[in-house]
């Protein structure tokens, strides 16, 4: 009798176990797609390049172009700007990673690593090192940054007060990092293209 | 049930009977009603009925302006506009709406401070207040999302930050930020949802309260002497409480009438007082308004994520042990959600034996300390993250942390308590002496029909 019992009581906690498992799995894959389904979208996923004509940018001038929903601080900088960037020991900077898609991965924070590369070789429209251009958006919390202030020339966020330099470099403050630089080259000598083409 | 000893619902009348064979509803409605409620209740015990009565008026006023909003990033701001202007009494009804938050986060705010003050955290009472905790994390997100709506600066830039909390999480923050707002910045998707969560959210706070409640009947009210109502007879409790209805209803309903006049002073003359003029200018995601701030009820936990930065230097030897994972803002992130669920272990950090802070001469001063460092965070987390600012806020958290980890603790062990009177019905002798004949065995606690 007891002997049975026991079988039987094995038995059933098996089928216990075996069902509140399967419960368990068919939950977590009827639950998934729901969850899966707050991801971004394919419409929002397909988001292609985009050229910025940069006709009227001129010395000293900065503009904010939206990309990808996002703004991009594209910056035409003068010589006491990339001066005030080049001056700076990198070893001293918070992040010293570059940020940038264009240099490589684990690039130096160098003023020539945060900048974007001339179009053509004689005379170009934007000379080395004049063209910045980047995320506009701090690393701290998401915020957009007011350009052309903070204690270094560059960029300062008005939400928790950091200061990036002219090179979009953390200088002071709670952002971690550097300001990214996106995929960015110039496709003629005044058109500037965000992204990879699909 | 080992509630207080009491009466219980008697179905009178056929059709009572009838029903109640079927469904027991009247006698739940009964047994709510007629609640052995301590008779020395003071003041701060009306704040459950008033955030009773704000829920129940957000949701009435949230969905009548849900028929007249539509969750579109081209179309939200008009939508609100609309409300204000054509809609008939729709600039009333969203103002009541707008300033119901605000008078939520006043009721629910000082129904916290009373329950630390009176020790109602402490046991039996502990599920009591999880749940309460639960309910102002939930409230705190409803208000959040519910400002993203009229996507206006503040709106847009508010939910880039709050969304950007999340971000800071090593490793997985910026898959979680991109699934939380449906792409890989605030737009379309974001604002849909946060619509959808904004309007289901008050149902699962309905249901809450109503655990709440259960719980709390179920232990019985705490008390301003922190002694427990006597279980002993049902003779012994009427001397220790006085039924719910009518007594304290009357009672609440009277404070409800006061603070619904000034509710209605401010939303009838000042209904913007409380809020930021940028967010009547349409968002603009090139450009954050030179001043972000929360709303005033979520500016002492803002104070704490900000007054965490690299310079501080735990968080340099948390960044060092952590080999980096935890920085500075992931520090502060992790600190603001921890000043809550600092709060949430209250009842074991609480070494104390005696329950209410009236018989505690040390722990009074620490409360009020608590209370004024609340609102010195408020106010320094409007200024700038500039000068002595970030100082203030960091002496104000670290006294936060400290309250709950620190000071209660301690002070079980070190503070002499007062002897709290052994009754209820003693203290509320000493209060109203000889007031109605004898204070014996009379008739005190007989509801009037």
């Amino acid at each position: 009798m007891s002997h049975s019992e026991e079988t039987a009581g094995t038995r059933r906690d098996f089928i216990y176990y075996a069902t509140a498992g399967a419960g368990a799995v068919a939950t977590a894959g009827a639950v998934w797609p729901l969850v899966d389904s707050m991801n971004p979208s394919a419409d929002v996923l397909a988001l292609a390049s985009i050229r910025v004509p940069l006709d009227e940018l001129t010395e000293g001038m900065q503009i904010v172009r939206l990309w990808q929903g996002k703004p991009v601080f594209i910056r035409y900088r003068n010589a006491e700007e990339i001066e005030a960037a080049r001056a700076v020991d990198v070893s001293e900077l918070p992040d010293q990673d570059a940020q940038n898609d264009n240099a490589g991965s684990g690039a130096e924070a160098t003023d020539e690593n945060r900048t974007i590369a001339p179009f053509g070789s004689d005379d170009p429209v934007f000379p080395a090192g004049a063209l910045y251009v980047s995320s506009g958006i701090c690393t701290h919390l998401g915020c957009v940054p007011v350009g052309e202030a903070g204690d270094f020339g560059g960029w300062f966020c008005p939400c928790h007060g950091s200061h990036y330099d002219t090179a979009g470099r953390i200088r002071k403050g709670p952002a971690p990092r550097n300001l990214p630089i996106p995929y960015a080259v110039l496709v003629e000598e005044t058109v500037l293209q965000l992204g990879e083409e699909a | 049930m080992a509630g207080i000893p009491h009466d219980h619902y008697e179905p009178g009348s056929g059709g009572e009977k009838w029903l109640h064979k079927r469904l027991p509803i009247l006698g739940l409605a009964y047994d709510t009603l007629m609640l052995p409620t301590p008779k020395n209740l003071n003041w701060m015990w009306i704040w459950g009925i008033v955030l009773t009565i704000t829920l129940v008026m957000q949701i009435v006023t949230g969905v009548i302006l849900a028929m007249h909003y539509v969750a579109d990033t081209e179309l939200a701001f008009g939508r609100i506009e609309h409300i204000m202007r054509n809609v008939n009494g729709g600039h009333m009804i969203r103002y009541v709406h707008m300033n119901g938050a605000s008078l939520f986060f006043v009721a629910v705010y000082a129904h916290i401070f009373r329950s630390l003050y009176y020790g109602s955290y402490k046991a039996p009472r502990e599920v009591t207040w999880i749940i309460g905790i639960l309910m102002f994390v939930l409230m705190m997100g409803t208000a959040f999302m519910g400002y993203v709506l009229p996507w206006g600066q503040m709106s847009f830039h508010g939910t880039a930050v709050i969304t950007g909390l999340f971000g800071a999480i090593p490793f997985v923050g910026e898959a979680i930020q991109t699934w939380l707002l449906g792409a890989s910045a605030v737009g379309q998707p974001a604002l849909n949802r946060f619509f959808a969560l904004h309007y289901m959210l008050p149902f699962i706070l309905l249901g809450l309260t109503l655990v709440h409640i259960w719980a709390f009947h179920t232990t019985g009210n705490n008390n301003p002497t922190g002694v427990e109502v006597r279980r002993t007879s049902k003779e012994d409790a009427q001397k220790d409480t006085l039924p719910f209805w009518p007594y304290f209803v009357i009672k609440d309903l009277l404070a409800l009438v006061v603070i619904l006049a000034v509710f209605t002073a401010v939303v009838g003359f000042m209904p913007n007082y409380l809020g930021h003029p940028d967010n009547y200018i349409p968002a603009n995601p090139a450009a954050t308004p030179a001043h972000i701030v929360p709303e005033w009820y979520f500016l002492p936990f803002y104070a704490i994520l900000r007054a965490f930065d690299d310079s501080v230097w735990l968080v340099m030897l948390t960044k060092f042990v952590t080999f980096g994972i935890i920085d500075g803002k992931f520090f502060g992130v992790l600190a603001m959600f921890g000043a809550i669920a600092v709060m949430a272990l209250a009842p074991w950090l609480d070494t104390s034996s005696v329950r209410s802070g009236r018989y505690r001469p040390m722990f009074k001063w620490w409360f009020w300390l608590l209370v004024v460092d609340f609102f010195v965070l408020m106010w320094v987390g409007a200024r700038p993250a500039e000068g002595i600012y970030p100082v203030i806020s960091l002496i104000g958290a670290t006294y936060w942390f400290g309250y709950f980890l620190v000071v209660l603790p301690l002070l079980g062990v070190i503070e002499k308590p007062l002897t709290p009177p052994a009754t209820i019905e003693e203290d509320f002798a000493a209060h109203y002496p000889k007031s109605a004949g004898s204070t014996g065995t009379s008739s005190s606690a007989a509801p009037a029909e």
